[in-house]
This record gives structure tokens, C-alpha cells and sequence, in this order.
């Protein structure tokens, strides 16, 4: 994890190193004075070689110091944790609608395989994976806030102003989540214990939950990982179109600003955001499958249990 | 031989299975149409997807102009007909460009071990960002243009075909053909090139789709946000971003060009599918 980090921050940081343009005129604007140019480069620190900035950057890092917007002249670190909130809660409300829907309907269509109701399931996930998030959100407002005029179509000033873009992100995390779920059940159902289970007198409903839904969870749980790493860089679409102040925009505006601290900054927060994510997933993993986790714990073990039984076998 | 008194090659195989697979198929022959209307685009379009008529603005979908025109008065039929060309051509492009240089990187990796810790590591890395993310931080350091972010959707796409490839090439690698291949002294560009790389496609055409599928909708994404292609092209992305500011009234301007990128990566999401069943029978439910 920390290597991947540290290559992150690194690629990034090139990448804004090697831009085009003069930060110092991105401040100043174009009319500035030779002088005043060279006093800013000088602050900044901007004549440096490429590894002494590197390094500052590395270290300023660390500290939580991720630079001054060329913007707003404030922190980095602040303008960004303004804006995160309303990224983590369309991202983990999406997610979470994502994963009732998904979930129970995958379910449902595995049991039900080829069944009309299976078909109109894995039909509109298959539309959910298809259409693009920006696409869908335009839908949507059209349909319940121009037509209906149920909902608001941009903003965020309250709950109202978060149900279509939670839906947007969620009917297409539903499509994915489903289409795992589905595949993965599928792969369980056919196993001898849920003939076992079924032969025992168990109800249809417990065989599902209790012993094919239990057994397929980690690629669901692997796909929900994903969705959540999407969403938190993905979401600047939806954002874009629903005008929510999140992070994602954000960096999409400070882009067109060519404030690049904040992209710098912006983009490093999430893809740390992320790899978290996908470690908290691979813990996650133990505790659904103890397999997983006996696998790591008795390694040893194994590998002793292993050579014994090869000497003893032969 | 089959009973036609043809070859049963594995190819054949595959296009026999694939072929019993009715959705699969309609797929595919929705993109060969998308291709062929990409190509033809200028000899399609009822009008010019360039020309404005200030006398003919925002009018809603009739007779004369299929899909309405927009606020320039220009036919936004023509217009997502051409918008086609980008979008086949971005999509194929890009991951054509990915795959290249991703099975390449994979295949080294595998093959000679010296080199899959340095690979691999760097592809960690670019698969640790999301990939709309290091599209962004591509394109804002190349500057906004379709080229940049054509490269920023190879780049980003890459290190999926490397680990795919990878994965195959292990399981490939050490079967007794290849020992055999070894032992009569084939040199080591001719093992991979003869054996190793034809028996690790499959994998790899099936992320292909998912990649042009991808690559799509990263592409509109992009556009859309003004990372992209720039006004005044027809790409489709742009003109459901043209349309954004007219979705009260002129509703058709974003919802149909979005209805083209849903039919379009609708097909290739059933072909992708189909080819995944078709050449790896084990998967299929």
C-alpha cells in the first residue's frame, strides 16, 4: 500500500511538473512585471531542481500540507476538506442504495434464472452498465423534476436536493453489483450442499441466504469496492450536472484554472481514499470467507502440515 | 473434420458457439452497422453537421430533421452520425493502442522474471488511481485536446491488459508444449510469439470489448467535462454537453446523442459477453 503511495504522489507529481506554463503568471496574470514573476517563482519555490521539489512536496505531504491554491491563496488541504463531505456522502448513499438493489435483484434473478422476470433484470443492468452517469442524471431531472416537478434539478440546500443524484450513482451501481451477484449465485447454486441443504427440509429461503448468498459474497463484496473507488473520482460528472460543491468538480475546475496544487492535492486525496478502500475490502474478505483468512493466519502452519504429509506420503 | 467436411479449428469453434448466442450476434450486428454508417457518414447525413441556419433554430424533431436542431440551427441527426467516427474511432483506437502495449508489457513480465517486479509495480500503481482520475491528471498536463486524451485513455486503460496477460502467460507458460517448443531448440521470441501469445488471447479479446466499452464512455465523460474533444466537433459527449442548458425545453438536444453512446456500448456490453461464453465454455451459466 505505501509503495503504491509513494509511486502515486510521484506520478502526479510529474505529471504537474512537466505541464506547460508558468504557475508564477497563473497567479499574477499576464500583465505582471518580470520582477514581481521572479519573486513568486522564488517563494514557491519553483526554480528548484525537479527532485529538491519532489522532496518538499514528499515531506510537505506527510504533514497534511498539500500546497496553496493559486486560486483562493488558501490551503490545499482545507479548500479540499470543504468539498469532501459532499463527495463521501452521494458516494456511500449511492452505494449503499446501489447494493439493496443489486443485491436482492441479482438474488432474485439467480434464482429465478431465464424466468421473464430474469430477463427484465439482467436486461436493465445491462442498460445500468451501458448508459453514462452524466446521461442518466439528465434523465432523471428531465423525467421527475421538468416533467413531474417532484424533485430539484441542481443544487444541494437539503435531503430533497440529494435523491436524483443518489439515485443516478445508485441505479448504476445496482446494474453492476447485480450483474456479480447473479453470475456469482449462479456459480453456488449448482453445488452439492444446496442439494444437501434443499434434501434436509430447509426452507428455499434459508438455503438462499444461509448457504448460496453466504458463499458468494466476496466478488460481491469485491465489486462493491470498486464501485465505491469509482464513485469517489467518478462522481465529478454527476456532480458537474447537479451542481453539488464536491471534489471531483472541483479538480475539474481547477484544471480549466490551470490551479494545479489542487489537482495535485485533489487527485492524491482520493487515490489515497481509494487504496484504503480497496485495504479495508481485503479485510473485509476474512471475515466473509474464513478460508481467506485461515489462509494467512496458519501459513506456517500449513507449510510445516505440508512437508509433513509429503515425507510421510512417500 | 465435421460433418461439413471442414476443419474443426478452434477459431470455428468459438464462432459456432458464439453464433447459437442470439443476443451476442445482435450485437455484433449493431456494431458492424454503427461501422458502416461511421464510414459512409458524409453520404448518410441529409444535411451538412457543420452548417448553421439561424432561420431554423431549436426545432423539435420532425420530417425534415429527425433528431431536431440545435441552437445554431444545425441538424443534430448529421450531426451524432458523424459523432459516430469519433466514437468508434476513440473507442477501437485507444484500447487497440492499450492492448498493443499492455499484452506486451504483460507478456515480458511473465516470461522473464527479472523484469515482472519493475512491470507489475508500475502497473499497481497506475491501477492504484481511478482511471477517470489519472485521465484528468493526463489531460490536465497535456492540455485539453482530443489527442491528450486519447493518450490519457490508453494510458489509463494499459495496466488491465498487462495483468490479464500476465495471468495467462503463467498458466501457459509452463505446459509441455512449450517445453517441448524448448527442447527442440525454438529461441525465446519464437516460443512467444508462436505458442505462448496464440494460446492467451481469449482473455484478452474479451477485455478488449470491455475496454472500447470503457474507453467510450470515458471518452464522452471526458468530452463532456471540456477535457476532451473540443466544439465545434459532434462528438457525443459534446452535444449532450450542448445541449445541457436546453434539457427544459429542447429535451431531444442531450437525451437522443446519449441514447447513440447507450445503444452503442449496449452492443458492444452483449458482444463482449457473448465472446466471453463463447471462449471460455466454463463460464457460462
Amino acid at each position: 500500500m505505501i509503495p503504491i503511495l509513494f509511486g502515486v504522489v510521484v506520478i502526479i507529481f510529474t505529471l504537474m511538473y512537466v505541464t506547460p506554463g508558468d504557475p508564477a503568471i497563473a497567479i499574477l496574470g499576464e500583465n505582471a512585471t518580470p520582477e514581481a514573476i521572479q519573486d513568486i517563482q522564488n517563494k514557491l519555490g519553483l526554480n528548484d531542481p525537479y527532485l529538491v521539489r519532489l522532496t518538499k512536496y514528499f515531506l510537505g505531504v506527510f504533514k497534511g500540507d498539500f500546497g496553496i491554491s493559486y486560486r483562493t491563496g488558501r490551503p490545499v488541504f482545507e479548500e479540499i476538506m470543504a468539498r469532501y463531505p459532499n463527495t463521501l456522502i452521494l458516494t456511500f448513499s449511492s452505494v449503499v442504495l446501489g447494493v439493496l438493489i443489486g443485491v436482492t435483484a441479482g438474488i432474485i434473478s439467480a434464482v429465478r434464472q431465464y424466468s421473464l422476470l430474469d430477463k427484465l433484470l439482467t436486461s436493465f443492468s445491462l442498460f445500468g452498465v451501458s448508459a453514462p452517469s452524466f446521461w442518466l442524471a439528465m434523465v432523471l431531472v428531465l423525467f421527475f423534476s421538468v416533467k413531474l416537478q417532484w424533485l430539484p434539478a441542481t443544487g444541494s440546500y437539503g435531503l430533497k436536493y440529494w435523491v436524483l443524484p443518489v439515485f443516478t450513482l445508485g441505479l448504476q451501481a445496482s446494474a453492476s453489483i447485480m450483474r456479480m451477484t447473479r453470475s456469482s449465485m449462479l456459480e453456488v447454486i449448482r453445488q452439492d450442499y444446496i442439494r444437501t441443504s434443499k434434501a434436509k427440509g430447509q426452507s428455499n429461503f434459508m438455503t438462499i441466504m444461509r448457504h448460496a448468498f453466504k458463499n458468494a459474497q466476496v466478488p460481491i463484496l469485491t465489486i462493491i469496492g470498486i464501485r465505491i473507488t469509482h464513485f469517489l473520482a467518478g462522481a465529478v460528472l454527476v456532480e458537474t450536472v447537479f451542481s453539488i460543491p464536491g471534489l471531483g468538480a472541483f479538480i475539474i475546475s481547477s484544471v480549466n484554472f490551470k490551479d494545479y496544487p489542487v489537482v495535485q492535492g485533489g487527485v492524491l486525496w482520493i487515490a489515497l481514499n481509494c487504496i484504503v478502500i480497496t485495504l479495508i475490502v481485503d479485510i473485509l474478505y476474512c471475515f466473509v470467507d474464513p478460508r481467506i483468512k485461515s489462509a494467512f493466519s496458519k501459513k506456517k502452519k500449513r507449510i510445516i502440515a505440508t512437508s509433513v504429509e509429503k515425507v510421510g506420503g512417500r | 473434420m465435421n460433418s461439413d467436411g471442414k476443419k474443426n479449428t478452434p477459431l470455428r469453434e468459438v464462432w459456432k458457439r458464439f453464433k447459437r448466442n442470439k443476443l451476442a450476434l445482435g450485437g455484433l450486428i449493431v456494431l458492424v452497422f454503427l461501422i458502416v454508417v461511421g464510414v459512409f457518414a458524409p453520404y448518410i447525413t441529409p444535411y451538412d453537421y457543420a452548417a448553421q441556419d439561424y432561420t431554423s433554430r431549436l426545432i423539435y424533431p420532425n420530417a425534415q430533421h429527425w433528431f431536431g436542431t440545435d441552437n445554431f440551427g444545425r441538424d443534430i441527426f448529421s450531426r451524432v452520425i458523424f459523432g459516430t467516427r469519433y466514437t468508434l474511432f476513440i473507442g477501437l483506437v485507444c484500447t487497440t493502442a492499450a492492448a498493443l502495449v499492455g499484452c506486451a508489457l504483460g507478456l515480458f513480465a511473465a516470461f522473464f522474471s527479472k523484469l515482472d517486479n519493475v512491470i507489475m509495480r508500475l502497473m499497481d500503481v497506475l491501477i492504484g488511481m481511478p482511471a477517470m482520475l489519472l485521465c484528468i491528471s493526463i489531460v490536465a498536463a497535456l492540455g485539453s485536446n482530443m489527442r491528450n486524451m486519447m493518450i490519457a485513455l490508453s494510458v489509463t486503460a494499459m495496466p488491465n491488459f498487462a495483468r490479464v496477460m500476465r495471468a495467462q502467460v503463467l498458466t501457459v507458460r509452463d505446459q509441455e508444449f512449450i517445453e517441448a517448443a524448448r527442447s527442440i531448440g525454438a529461441s525465446n521470441s519464437r516460443i512467444m510469439i508462436k505458442h505462448i501469445v496464440p494460446n492467451s488471447l481469449a482473455p484478452v479479446i474479451v477485455q478488449f470489448t470491455l475496454g472500447v466499452v470503457n474507453a467510450i464512455l470515458m471518452s464522452a465523460s471526458l468530452s463532456f467535462v471540456g477535457m476532451g474533444v473540443q466544439p465545434p466537433n459532434p462528438e457525443w459527449g459534446l452535444l449532450i454537453s450542448a445541449g445541457r442548458a436546453y434539457l427544459r425545453s429542447e429535451w431531444y438536444m442531450c437525451i437522443l446523442p446519449g441514447l447513440a453512446i447507450v445503444i452503442t456500448t449496449f452492443a458492444l456490453n452483449l458482444l463482449g459477453d457473448g465472446l466471453r461464453d463463447a471462449l471460455d465454455p466454463r463460464l457460462k451459466q
